[in-house]
């Protein structure tokens, strides 16, 4: 009956090819590590935002007069509403901390180098599109910090030379931020932002399974045809596709054995999550900001503006430069480097285990610098965070720098041909 | 799925044990989401139990309560009008209230706690237009019948206890609404008698 | 690998001792102590808030219903003894006061306290209202330590008497007041404590929630390592 139904299905649209192709028979490199999670949790986090921000909607008014009140409303009202406000606001965060987790993992082993360049600038794109949306949600509550967050953010734009004051004008959509700009921000944030999203992380999936899953070991472990004998070749049945052109070793189908681990993880992810949500839904003033709960105010600057700590890195960046058009473009370079990375590194040797000592110096410095850049843009700008803020900065371009000039002539352990598990 | 030969009924429990577990966590988180759409605080704030002060309605006067954004008709039928109900029982359909469209408490003869206030929602069942009030021309619709309710949207008539006469198009009597009284002249729209 | 590791944890170090520096700016703040299953001491700051605070500030997020009920306040006792200007029931807590006038009156009109315990904490709200002291230059005759030139009186200077500040600028003793400095302090901290309630109204649920929640999950988590024990087996 279902055999039936299946065949049926099947010869009008490819499910079970496709089941198989990218799950059942998708060829995983066995010695995924505890990094290798985090593209599974991110998308457990996207469903949650998208489903969480859903049914939001149904209560939210987005309006300068009602906006506020409408999330005290969903918070008090609405039967389970401060649930489903919590889960959608701590997923914000977990969203951030899962996704640059797995960026971390993407540099620490070449996951960008040839031939997965164009899988990382989806990757970043992604990444660009999610801070976007999280910045227009923001002002969304429209409290205090909202109101003066974007403030800040769309003031950016005015320091481009000429055009500067009237593109602030236009995203704004008023002579300061208004209902008017709260409203196109909750037009883009609840239906342009996440139907690019989707399709971006769609994109993602397909360009990572044509060219196939990195490791911790940076091997291939898909060899060409006809070189590996037959008793060396994995056990396992997996899709044509690869198969036909490449002798497969040392991998196992992502299903079932990379499902139930991801499950684990999954679990593992909703202990720290729901631990959180449940208990310290403010994250100690870093997920929810204590200015939030008044109204916004364009009169009243709350005592100290900060963006939401996932900014920070950038806006230190943007901070500690003495110069409004200067300070813009640092920041936005900062973005557009982690893009490039493809060509920065112009080693052949993935992994960080196989590579210099200066390559894991370099990762090693510029993920302290990325936390102390976080760090400091949450906190007042004191002289002395302002020079520690730029150390860090040159910290942060240096990586990049450095990469380019040391991967070309790199001493690199040998890379084994075959991954141990 | 693997070629490798593997056992048996731990790796198959193990399955199921986290398909159950995972399902009633699926459930548990369908919870939050289902329970949201349920009314409000505002809703039912908004909907709350109505007063009315029926001290000050004339015999044969009929007052508008709104109560979760219908119409509620309150009349002060006359000892006349109440004891004229019985006289056309059979030209209704549900003479006797047989139908569940009013509290245990008002299935009597005149459909009401107290003979002389009618409450009822001015809502004809048919298709929920409102029916007008005609306190003494009613027989231009029925003979011999001087009091009661007509639909303008497709003709239905009601009498003085809400009852529908035959040969209208709206099937039921009109739905009295849960309602009791707080005192002699206050009347709570919303709570049943002895419910509160 | 292991070094990267190690780099993160420097990182999160670094993290945590940067916000704690700065955190601890600030006025030091007493401790409320507030405590949310303590159903009387709410019901106390509710009547205090409803005898002292109403008048000028709103609760307008909150409606007395839902207030009767987390409070464990038989509703016909709470239309009786906490409603005095004839809403109904499922109304949100508010007052009629004009907020133009308020405004020219006090300076800036008396804000929304909703939200106040989750805006300053309960904390600050807990040692604001033991710190007012006479200073003849305001317009009410008091100023505030934890909040410099306060638009607002003291309102409950009948039942704490009056401070001044010493030589060191602390706040002295209060004298002349109807209650004892225990006395009030404990008034001050139930309506702390009802504030901080009314901040987030299901913040007791939030947390019971949490907990079984938190049991499922482990339990989840246990199986789930089981079954991926199970299939990984067959990795060689």
């Amino acid at each position: 009956m279902l055999t039936n139904f299946m065949a049926w299905i099947d010869k009008r649209l490819p499910v079970t090819d496709a089941w198989n192709k990218h799950v059942a028979q998708y060829p995983a490199p066995k010695n995924f590590n505890f990094w290798y999670f985090f593209g599974s949790l991110a998308m457990l986090v996207l469903v949650n935002q998208i489903l969480t921000g859903i049914w939001l909607t149904m209560s939210y008014e987005p309006s300068g007069d009602g906006a506020f009140a409408s999330v005290e409303y969903i918070m008090r009202d609405v039967d389970y509403g401060w649930l489903l406000r919590y889960m959608h606001s701590t997923g914000a965060s977990a969203f951030f901390i899962v996704v640059y987790m797995h960026m971390m993992r993407g540099l620490m082993y070449g996951s960008y180098q040839k031939p997965r360049e164009l899988l990382w600038i989806f990757g970043m794109l992604i990444f660009l599109v999610l801070m976007a949306e999280a910045f227009m949600g923001y002002l969304l509550p429209w409290g205090n910090m909202s109101y003066w967050g974007a403030q800040v953010i769309i003031s950016l734009f005015g320091a481009i030379p000429v055009i500067g004051d009237d593109l602030t004008l236009w995203i704004r959509g008023d002579y300061v931020i208004s209902g008017a700009t709260l409203n196109r921000f909750f037009a883009l944030h609840v239906i342009a932002m996440p139907l690019v999203l989707v399709i971006l992380v769609f994109l993602h999936i397909l360009a990572l399974h044509e060219v196939g899953s990195n490791n911790p070991e940076g091997t291939d472990v898909k060899k060409p045809k006809g070189s590996v004998p037959v008793e060396e070749q994995s056990k396992f049945t997996f899709h044509k596709q690869y198969t036909d052109k490449y002798d497969i070793v040392d991998a196992i189908p992502f299903h079932p054995y990379y499902s139930v681990k991801d499950i684990m993880g999954v679990a593992g992810f909703l202990i720290l999550f729901c631990w959180v949500m449940f208990f310290a839904p403010e994250g100690g003033g870093y997920f929810m900001e204590a200015p939030n709960f008044e109204p916004a105010n364009g009169l009243k600057t709350p005592e100290h503006i900060a963006p939401v700590w996932y900014f920070g890195p950038f806006y230190t960046i943007l901070r500690v430069i003495p110069d409004k058009l200067l300070g813009a473009i640092g920041m936005f370079s900062a973005i557009i480097v982690l893009f490039l990375v493809p060509w920065f590194d112009r080693g052949v040797v993935k992994s960080v285990k196989y590579r210099s000592k200066l390559h894991l110096l370099n990762l090693i410095q510029f993920s302290v610098c990325f936390v102390v850049l976080g760090a400091l843009g949450t906190l007042p700008a004191t002289p002395l965070y302002n020079n520690i803020g730029i150390i860090a900065t040159f910290g942060y371009f240096g990586f990049f720098v450095a990469l380019w000039f040391y991967s070309k002539n790199e001493k690199c352990k040998p890379v084994p041909e075959r991954v141990s598990h | 799925m693997s070629n490798v030969p593997v056992n048996n009924g731990r790796r198959r429990f193990l399955t199921a044990a986290t398909a159950v577990v995972g399902g009633a966590g699926v459930v548990g988180v369908a919870v939050p989401f289902i329970g949201s759409w349920n009314p409000s605080a505002r809703a039912k704030a908004a909907g709350a139990p109505v007063e009315v002060n029926v001290g000050k309605i004339e015999p044969g006067q009929l007052i508008r309560a709104e109560w979760r954004g219908k119409p509620v008709y309150v009349v002060r039928r006359t000892e006349a009008t109440v004891n004229g109900l019985a006289k056309h029982d059979d030209q209704l359909r549900d003479p006797n209230s047989e139908k569940a469209q009013q509290p245990s408490y008002a299935t009597n003869a005149y459909r009401s706690i107290k003979p002389e206030f009618l409450v009822a929602l001015g809502v004809c069942t048919h298709l929920g237009c409102a029916p007008t009030y005609h306190g003494g021309d009613f027989d231009q619709f029925v003979e011999g019948v001087s009091e009661g309710f007509f639909c303008p949207c497709h003709g239905s008539k009601f009498d003085m206890a809400g009852r529908v006469f035959q040969g209208v198009p709206a099937p039921l009597n009109l739905v009295v609404p849960e309602h009791s009284f707080t005192s002699e002249d206050t009347l709570l729209i919303g709570v049943g008698q002895g419910d509160a | 690998m292991k070094n990267l590791i190690k780099a993160l944890a420097f990182g999160l170090v670094t993290l945590v001792s940067l916000s704690a520096l700065a955190s601890s700016g600030g006025a030091n703040l007493d401790h409320a102590n507030n405590d949310l299953t303590d159903k009387e001491s709410l019901k106390n700051g509710f009547k205090t808030y409803i005898n002292y605070c109403l008048g000028c500030h709103q609760l307008q997020y909150q409606r007395y219903n839902r207030t009767f009920k987390d409070l464990g306040i038989e509703e016909a006792d709470g239309i009786e003894n906490y409603m005095y200007t004839g809403e109904k029931s499922g109304d949100h807590i508010t007052n009629t006061m004009p907020k133009k006038e308020a405004a020219k009156w006090f300076g800036t009109a008396p804000p929304d306290l909703t939200l106040e315990a989750r805006l300053r904490s309960p904390d600050w709200i807990y040692t604001y209202l033991r710190s007012f002291y006479m200073d003849s230059e305001r317009p009410f005759g008091v100023n505030n330590k934890v909040f410099k030139d306060v638009g607002m009186p003291h309102v409950l200077q009948d039942l704490q008497g009056v401070s001044s500040l010493d030589e060191h600028g602390n706040v002295t003793p209060a004298m002349g007041g109807s209650l004892t400095t225990e006395e009030y302090d404990i008034v001050v901290r139930d309506l702390t404590n009802f504030l901080e309630y009314v901040g987030e109204p299901s913040k007791l649920e939030r947390e019971s929630m949490g907990y079984n929640v938190l049991i499922f999950l482990f339990v989840f988590f246990i199986i789930s390592y089981f079954l991926k024990k199970e299939y990984w087996k067959d990795v060689h």
